[in-house]
């Protein structure tokens, strides 16, 4: 793998994280992921391979969705050509692919949409770029729906509102009803089917794990911080990306978590049932598979009889939490009305630091100058805590209170224009590792900036696959791998314990 | 399907030379796949493999990175359990790597 300079401070012209590539058509048209194997299609209830009569399946399925989602269709049919959007795209700016640019990718949806369902399209094709569907196509929808995050960014920059995101996530459902999946996502998908997480962790794994990282803060703090398992009658059931329980920097925020709730007094519970908060069937567009991971939230939620439910660190299964459980597996009526259904990490995290009720040895942060990146899901499908922009705040608040040294990114790079890490969206995978490599660069150059302005050593993020991609992408750009940490880890470094919570499992906050 | 072929015999591996039957498993196997990823077996290498596979059969899934580096600590004393350590023996990363050596499946996720 190319190893690219390591920032050196002072000692060079940083390159602009926005700047324009020179175009390099069809650069990116042989990036393709492994396809999923029939096994792991059919275990989500698509066909194993691609079914013969796999066009008019698809027309009849783009039909129905068309039917079925209205922004769907909006999204189709009021595209005005303006061009906002097409430098706003971190695989468009990392590869110089004008595929790569939102309104193109798009456009390999639309023109088919064009010529089934306009009149236009249907009579005068040539007129309006209206095309058939073929099998040149549908390979050109593979390679470049699977160079889409799913981020939303030009969403936020198109002067209509076009999310790029739903048009790749029906991209993706309409190849996967003719047979044509991914495998890294519909493979992780069943797994949470059958095994309850992305991992594929049993529940005898889970528990051992978790007995280890009681006896590790034991040993570390000499506080008897707990981490239970499928306790009935706990208070709150945390629900968190599997990531959590087996890759670094992921558990050191488990960790951080744990010891907020010690601190809090809290009842909680982690669930062997439900033990993933990520939910990828965001990721292929599935209504059906996205809500049957969300169904076995609300069954753990009512197996163990909690009072509230907490998402940790996970970028899209906030998104899925906080704008789509209700709907999706609910109604939550079950659970304590008082607090919010669910509540984020960092809202209960900081709602205890607004109300004095936990401290900081902020120096124990002090070999740490820190950044914080805003992940896509979050940033842009979401909101957390009482006010607008809660999503952008309450991290840094929680930052600002465990670290003495944070500096943020240039503002055209973060909160709601943040780029994405480069393996969002079901990316995530080692068959894509060119296309991750190359669409971090914006948020790389960004890195490189705050790091020669203010001396910043590290980033911290609240999404699993965000700290996966920058562990791998880091070193690539010459960083340490370990730049990368869990928000939650920052305030395990510095949290003051109490060898007894002190919150006496009142509910309290 | 692609195979790795060893003493006339082939034994099957994915996409990502991941083996398909976990027991066809054998050292002699465990060496061909770590040429394959660039690898000279160490003791350290071995130590890693070893541990890997014995937690696999108890709890049907890989440990743990820092499961993993405590393993090490133990056995090759404290600079030898580092996660970078790990990475200097498998520099793909000791999950993914060490597992496909060790005739593990891959570790799935957002890992």
């Amino acid at each position: 793998m190319e190893q690219l300079e390591p920032p050196q401070t002072g000692t060079r012209e940083l390159a602009d994280p926005l700047e324009i590539p020179d175009l390099a058509p069809g650069c990116m048209s042989a990036s393709k992921p492994y396809a999923a194997a029939a096994e792991f299609q059919e275990a989500l209830g698509y066909p194993g391979e691609l079914v013969e009569n796999w066009h008019d399946v698809a027309i009849a399925k783009m039909g129905e969705l068309r039917g079925k989602y209205r922004s769907f269709r909006v999204f189709l049919d009021s595209c005005v050509k303006c061009g906002a959007c097409t430098d706003k795209c971190h695989y468009f700016l990392g590869t110089g692919d004008p595929k790569n640019m939102p309104v193109a990718r798009q456009d390999l949806l639309r023109q088919v949409y064009r010529r089934h369902f306009t009149l236009a399209g249907k009579f005068v094709p040539w007129l309006v770029g209206a095309k058939d569907l073929t099998t040149e196509v549908i390979d050109d929808w593979y390679s470049y729906f699977h160079q889409c995050s799913q981020c939303r960014r030009c969403s936020v920059f198109c002067p209509i509102g076009i999310d790029t995101a739903e048009i790749s996530m029906a991209g993706r459902e309409i190849m996967d009803s003719i047979g044509k999946g991914q495998k890294y996502s519909n493979e992780i998908i069943g797994k949470v089917h059958k095994i309850g997480n992305n991992l594929g962790l049993p529940a005898k794994a889970l528990k051992a794990t978790l007995a280890d990282l009681e006896e590790e803060v034991l040993e570390d703090t000499g506080v008897p911080v707990r981490f239970p398992v499928d306790e009935a009658g706990a208070d709150i059931l945390l629900v968190t990306p599997s990531a959590d329980f087996f890759a670094e920097p992921h558990i050191a925020g488990l960790i951080g978590y744990a010891k907020v709730f010690h601190q809090a007094g809290a009842r909680w519970t982690i669930s062997s049932y439900a033990s993933e908060a990520a939910n990828f069937g965001l990721f292929i567009g599935s209504y059906e598979n996205m809500r049957e991971i969300a169904l076995r939230i609300r069954k753990a939620a009512i197996d163990l009889g909690v009072k509230r439910i907490v998402f940790g660190e996970c970028g899209h299964a906030w998104r899925v939490a906080y704008s789509f459980l209700n709907t999706l597996a609910g109604s939550f009526d079950f659970l304590d009305q008082n607090y919010p259904i669910p509540q984020h990490i960092c809202e209960y995290t900081n709602d205890l630091i607004e109300g004095g009720k936990l401290k900081f040895d902020k120096a124990k942060n002090d070999h740490i100058r820190l950044t914080f990146h805003d992940s896509c899901n979050v940033a842009r499908g979401s909101s957390m805590g009482k006010t607008p922009g809660g999503q952008f705040e309450i991290p840094r608040a929680i930052l600002r209170a465990s670290c003495s040294h944070f500096y943020d990114m240039a503002p055209d790079t973060i909160r709601e224009s943040t780029f994405c890490c480069g393996g969002g969206g079901g990316l995530l995978t080692d068959d894509l590792i060119e296309l991750r490599k190359k669409g971090a660069q914006p948020r790389m150059r960004a890195l490189q900036q705050v790091a020669e302005d203010h001396g910043v050593t590290h980033m911290a993020a609240i999404c699993a696959i965000c700290k996966a991609q920058f562990s791998k992408v880091l070193p690539m750009y010459g960083f340490d791998m370990e730049a990368i940490v869990s928000v939650h880890q920052m305030v395990s470094n510095a949290i003051i314990l109490d060898p007894i919570g002190d919150g006496a499992q009142t509910g309290e906050n | 399907m692609d195979a790795y072929v060893l003493d006339s015999h082939s034994y099957e591996h994915d996409e990502e030379g991941y083996l398909k039957n976990l027991s066809e498993w054998n050292k002699e196997l465990a060496v061909l796949i770590a040429v394959d990823e660039k690898i000279e077996m160490s003791d350290e290498h071995w130590e890693v493999v070893n541990f890997l596979r014995d937690y696999y059969e108890e709890y049907q899934v890989a440990p743990a990175i820092r499961v993993l580096v405590k393993a090490m600590k133990k056995t090759f004393g404290p600079e030898k359990g580092e996660q970078k350590y790990l990475y200097q023996l498998f520099p793909y990363g000791p999950a993914k790597q060490a597992c496909k050596i060790a005739g593990l499946p891959k570790p799935t996720g957002c890992v």
